[in-house]
């Protein structure tokens, strides 16, 4: 490429540099249709939702009437939706996090056995929510349960479990092998290790990925369609259904009255919010839990 | 061996732990086992092909024919992973190589935010923007009727959802090739694009295939938001203007409620079973030919 007189080399540096800027151009092109769909998504929803967007909304339950447009808020989604996904997060966290400690500090990392359990966690992380619910449905019939918060707080908890799992693998994975070593050099068991500095370093991370968990389960509407049920009161028991917001957005939009699918899109506001505050929350927590971090 | 030697004190907690980590084996072993129990009565009165690709679906009668939805989901997944690729490989080249530190402070708490956004919310965005532009102002340019509620809209709305998860996860990747390696290149009178295309993109081209992988995986199982503007039409798409009906979309809608005709319920089952085969199916196909390319690369 080098070895021709000096104007023919720079006419070809030319149309490098032409094609150098045209792939710029077309790499701002598309990040700045990206930043405007993702900008044009909020905004919409944001205006769409002002009208119905009254304090009532979060503060009451669906009054009689409700969906033909009069009185009412959504208050039962919003608990049950809360109610779910606590259930669901403490659930898969009581699993997740004895198979991750298990994973790291009792088995080889290259071991067959390891690599089988990882894999299937990349499989079940695959499985889409919708076969989780069907699933869920057909444990439901099992069991002779009815659509209820406890129904729908397993299979969310199922959705949830290879989330969890495999961020709370990665973030442990990071941890320096002489921090373990130095452990198990001043006497202390594999257990004591594992929990007392190999969790305690990870700690940051085992936030994030609750949070990040949560907010998957928060938003996820066909793990509870057939599991969960909907209901207009607060839910008091396990075994009583459980309106989620995600469903509640998704009928009040399919609804022919005007005011109704103004509150879908008032719903949709909240759930956003709510999505928003998991995400900054996640970020703060993170920075503020890794000032105790050894590095 | 698999375990290191306990001692005595750490053995009971991990005999304790070790039934947790076998859960997500037994887990997927169970669903799929479920999944093929539940479906096995109507597998056994016909061959799984008959199923799988014959074009009727009419319940009422008899006939469990799935090659609509399976084509349904096929087109719909393709075509929005054949939209987000390209936008979000350029987009992340762009954040990763060229843009200023003030651009990706922006980027990325917007990008974070999408990848967790709910379906139905990008569902009613599908309803509210795309489903009218492809209806009112698309579909008429290529001359074509179509309520919008078709096959291209639930693509651009699929599309719009994994851009997210594609870009972060490829930033990621990108910044992680070593700028020693981007200097050589450069010391050597490379511009910067030719950097990207023999440099970058070589080193970092498993990852980014691996980012893609995630992206496609959600996609093939999204459920309510591609329900919500696909049009939900058990036939066989003929252009990306007509509807269509994913499995996804097909187990929504009918799953709670098939107890009342023979065999239907066989029928969805067998759905959830084939949605599963293909999402494993793909991942397995991606986790493969990674471990080819990072075998021959050494």
């Amino acid at each position: 490429m080098n070895n021709q007189p000096g104007h023919q080399n720079s006419g070809r540096l030319r149309t490098r540099l032409r094609v150098e800027s045209f792939f710029k151009l077309l790499m701002v092109v598309s990040a700045c249709l990206v930043l405007a769909s993702l900008v044009l998504i909020l905004a919409i929803i944001l205006w769409k939702s002002l009208p119905a967007l009254k304090l009532s909304m979060i503060t009451r339950n669906p009054g009689s009437g409700y969906y033909l447009g009069r009185e009412g808020g959504i208050l039962n989604a919003i608990l049950g939706s809360l109610q779910v996904v606590f259930g669901a997060t403490l659930l898969a966290l009581a699993i997740a996090l004895p198979a991750v400690v298990f994973l790291n500090s009792y088995l080889r990392r290259k071991s067959r056995l390891a690599e089988l359990i990882r894999f299937a966690l990349d499989v079940l992380w695959g499985i889409p929510s919708i076969v989780y619910g069907a699933f869920g449905f057909l444990i439901m019939i099992t069991f002779h349960l009815r659509a209820s918060l406890l129904a729908g707080l397993i299979t969310v908890a199922l959705v949830e479990l290879p989330i969890l799992s495999r961020a709370l693998d990665e973030t442990i994975k990071l941890v320096p092998a002489d921090l373990k070593e130095a452990t198990y050099s001043l006497g202390a068991s594999r257990w004591q290790t594992a929990t007392r500095v190999v969790l305690r370093q990870t700690f940051p991370g085992l936030v994030t990925a609750v949070l990040m968990a949560m907010g998957r389960g928060l938003g996820d509407a066909a793990a509870v369609l057939f599991t969960a049920g909907y209901t207009d009161k607060i839910t008091t028991s396990l075994l009583q259904p459980v309106a989620t917001l995600p469903l509640a957005i998704f009928f009040q939009l399919n609804s022919p009255f005007p005011e109704v699918q103004q509150r879908a899109f008032a719903s949709a506001a909240i759930l956003t919010l709510l999505i928003l505050l998991i995400s900054l929350a996640s970020r703060s927590l993170s920075r503020r839990l890794s000032r105790h971090k050894i590095r | 061996m698999a375990f290191y030697r306990l001692s005595r004190r750490d053995r009971v907690p991990g005999l304790a732990t070790a039934p947790f980590a076998f859960f997500p084996v037994a887990l997927a072993a169970v669903i799929f086992l479920a999944l093929l129990a539940k479906s096995w009565p109507l597998l056994s009165l016909k061959s799984l092909s008959s199923l799988i690709f014959s074009t009727t679906w009419l319940p009422s009668r008899g006939h469990f024919g799935l090659w609509p939805f399976v084509l349904g989901t096929l087109w719909v997944t393709i075509t929005a992973f054949l939209l987000a690729v390209p936008v979000s490989i350029l987009t992340s080249l762009y954040l990763s190589e060229y843009a200023p530190a003030r651009v990706r402070r922006v980027f990325q708490p917007v990008l974070d935010l999408l990848a967790g956004m709910p379906s139905v919310i990008y569902g009613m965005w599908g309803v509210l923007v795309v489903v009218p532009l492809v209806g009112k102002y698309l579909a008429p340019v290529f001359g074509h009727q179509s309520s919008g509620y078709s096959i291209l809209a639930a693509s651009l709305v699929l599309a719009l959802m994994i851009l997210p998860t594609i870009i972060s996860v490829s930033v990621e990747v990108l910044n992680s090739v070593p700028l020693s390696l981007k200097e050589a290149a450069l010391s050597l009178g490379a511009t910067r694009f030719e950097v990207i295309r023999y440099v970058v993109m070589k080193k970092s081209f498993p990852g980014i295939l691996a980012a893609c992988g995630l992206g496609l995986s959600r996609a093939f199982g999204e459920t309510i938001a591609v329900l919500m503007v696909v049009g939900n039409v058990p036939l066989i798409p003929r252009s990306l203007l007509s509807p269509a009906y994913p499995l996804p979309a097909l187990l929504a809608n009918n799953y709670g409620e098939m107890m009342s005709i023979p065999g239907y319920e066989s029928a969805l089952n067998l759905a959830a079973l084939l949605l599963l085969v293909i999402v494993v199916g793909f991942s397995l196909l991606a986790r493969w030919y990674l471990v080819r390319i990072s075998r021959r690369s050494g």
